[in-house]
């Protein structure tokens, strides 16, 4: 039996290509899980004083639809939305009105710049993010007061500064997603 | 990444459909992501049961963040106080912090048992709480101030019960699913809780600010009493809370009343306690719509509003 000289040689990052075929509930499943995921992970943590953490599902979400057009369909942003209303502690219809105008909003934006770079989509992300934190605050329910505005500052640096980590993460969960997992008999 | 090429339509009829479709479905879910807006904003307790399904399941995780949290706690205190003069110096500090509080507690219940003997020698019973559990979760993400409790609607909590810890008031129940439930915590701009300082008879509201601290407002204008440093306790106007339980500590003085800080600070707690409502009688007249009594009881001036006491959400 003679050596293979590149043991990769039938493989490529996605795994071997021989008898391997991607798993279609892999492929549709993950962009969702894991923005279910962002919305669920803030409920976990204990925020007394102020709101701490970035609104982690919306920002997933943002960063699934700029670093994978087409994967979710233009109306995602209801149904996701509206489970992340039932754990966010917003009034129900917060986000299913703010994340589907954000879904809306990106498919006009790609429709005039199909060719993006990832500074163009950390701008356009940045950008939706302190919409979305402005907006979620007037819709909470309860009286913006200046000094709720103030201490909601950090939240609002921190959601723009944590989408490249975001971004790599939604990478590496979309070579997750592809993997060619299932075995054809 | 450019977005591929089957989102332009071209002149397929069948994908200028789809695209349209698309469009539409975005569009329904929009508005009627308003449409649900303006209900839950009018109506805030509307989808109470969806929010007390889901806040079920989350809460099997939370109480696992929850023990690694309070573990951490007492992780994270042992080392400072190595860093200080050994680890009980953490222990005994906290010690010396509650008895601080309960000592102003005492003082407290010392003044409300003079004025109930000077009213007709009336005893209360000790209260038990309905349920002990962990806070395990918050609306961290969002400008509401609410947490998650892993105990419900089985362990018999119902909404308006007061939440304590050992330190003090947290919060009040506000919705409840099967085994878990919405505490409005005190820091929430919603949340209005009637207090007066503990070694007299000073009344006021103290209402979250939504930045951590509350703001205590006098109901008798006039000069202003309060100092840094006073405790303030819960009056038990309104019938929620029962009186005498600390609430929170002046830190500056404003004209109206104060700034004050948290005695309990819910990130800090490990267990909670869940107590009855202190007057339920009092809570369902309240909640009733009030009716005048004859001609002259609603011609004379009315004794300052009760505060509803209500958050809505």
């Amino acid at each position: 039996m003679m050596e293979r000289l590149n043991q990769r040689s039938r493989s490529d990052p996605y795994g071997s290509r021989i008898n391997r075929t991607q798993s279609p509930l892999r492929a549709g499943s993950v962009p969702y899980l894991s923005i279910m995921l962002g919305s669920l992970l803030p409920a976990l943590l204990i925020a007394d004083v102020m709101p701490l953490v970035p609104p982690l599902g919306f920002l997933v979400l943002l960063a699934w639809r700029l670093m994978r057009p087409g994967l979710l369909p233009l109306w995602a942003g209801a149904p996701l939305g509206a489970f992340d209303d039932l754990v966010s502690g917003q009034p129900f219809g917060s986000a299913v009105l703010l994340w589907s105008l954000a879904m809306i909003a990106i498919e006009l934006l790609e429709a005039r710049f199909p060719w993006r770079g990832f500074w163009q989509d950390w701008f356009t992300a940045a950008l939706a993010a302190l919409l979305y934190w402005l907006a979620a605050l007037l819709l909470s329910g309860a009286p913006v007061t200046p000094e709720l505005l103030v201490v909601a500052l950090p939240q609002a640096l921190l959601s723009v500064l944590i989408y490249p980590i975001l971004a790599r993460m939604v990478a590496s969960l979309d070579r997750f997603r592809l993997v060619r997992a299932r075995r054809i008999e | 990444m450019a977005p591929p090429s089957s989102r332009r339509s071209g002149f397929s009829k069948k994908a200028q459909f789809s695209v349209f479709t698309g469009y539409l479905l975005a569009g329904v879910g929009a508005l009627a992501g308003f449409g649900l807006l303006l209900l839950s904003l009018w109506q805030p307790s509307a989808f109470a049961p969806l929010r007390g399904v889901a806040g079920d399941v989350v809460a099997p995780a939370g109480e696992v963040t929850a023990a690694a949290r309070s573990g951490s706690d007492g992780f994270f205190d042992g080392i400072a106080g190595y860093f200080r003069a050994g680890s009980q110096n953490a222990a005994l500090r906290e010690e010396v912090e509650i008895a601080r509080i309960r000592l102003a507690e005492a003082e407290a219940i010392k003044a409300e048992n003079r004025r109930l003997m000077a009213l007709m020698a009336l005893r209360e019973g000790e209260t038990k709480p309905v349920a002990t559990a962990r806070l395990v979760g918050s609306t961290a993400a969002s400008g509401r101030r609410l947490a998650f409790l892993g105990v419900g609607r089985n362990d018999g909590v119902k909404p308006g019960m007061p939440v304590t810890s050992e330190r003090g008031v947290i919060g009040r129940v506000l919705e409840t699913g099967r085994n878990s439930a919405r505490v409005l915590l005190l820091t929430d701009s919603e949340s209005v809780l009637p207090v007066r300082r503990a070694k007299d008879d000073v009344v006021a509201f103290a209402e979250g600010r939504g930045n951590g601290l509350l703001r205590v407002r006098l109901v008798n204008l006039g000069i202003n009493p309060l100092k840094a440093g006073d405790l303030m306790v819960t009056s038990g106007a309104g019938g929620y809370y029962k009186p005498g339980v600390a609430v929170a500590v002046i830190k500056e003085i404003t004209p109206d009343g104060g700034i004050a800080q948290l005695v309990a600070e819910p990130s800090a707690t490990n267990f909670v306690a869940v107590e009855p409502i202190f007057e339920p009688a009092a809570v369902a007249a309240l909640r009733s719509p009030r009716e005048p009594l004859d001609e002259a009881a609603a011609t004379q001036p009315q004794s300052p509003p009760v505060p509803s006491d209500q958050g809505s959400e």
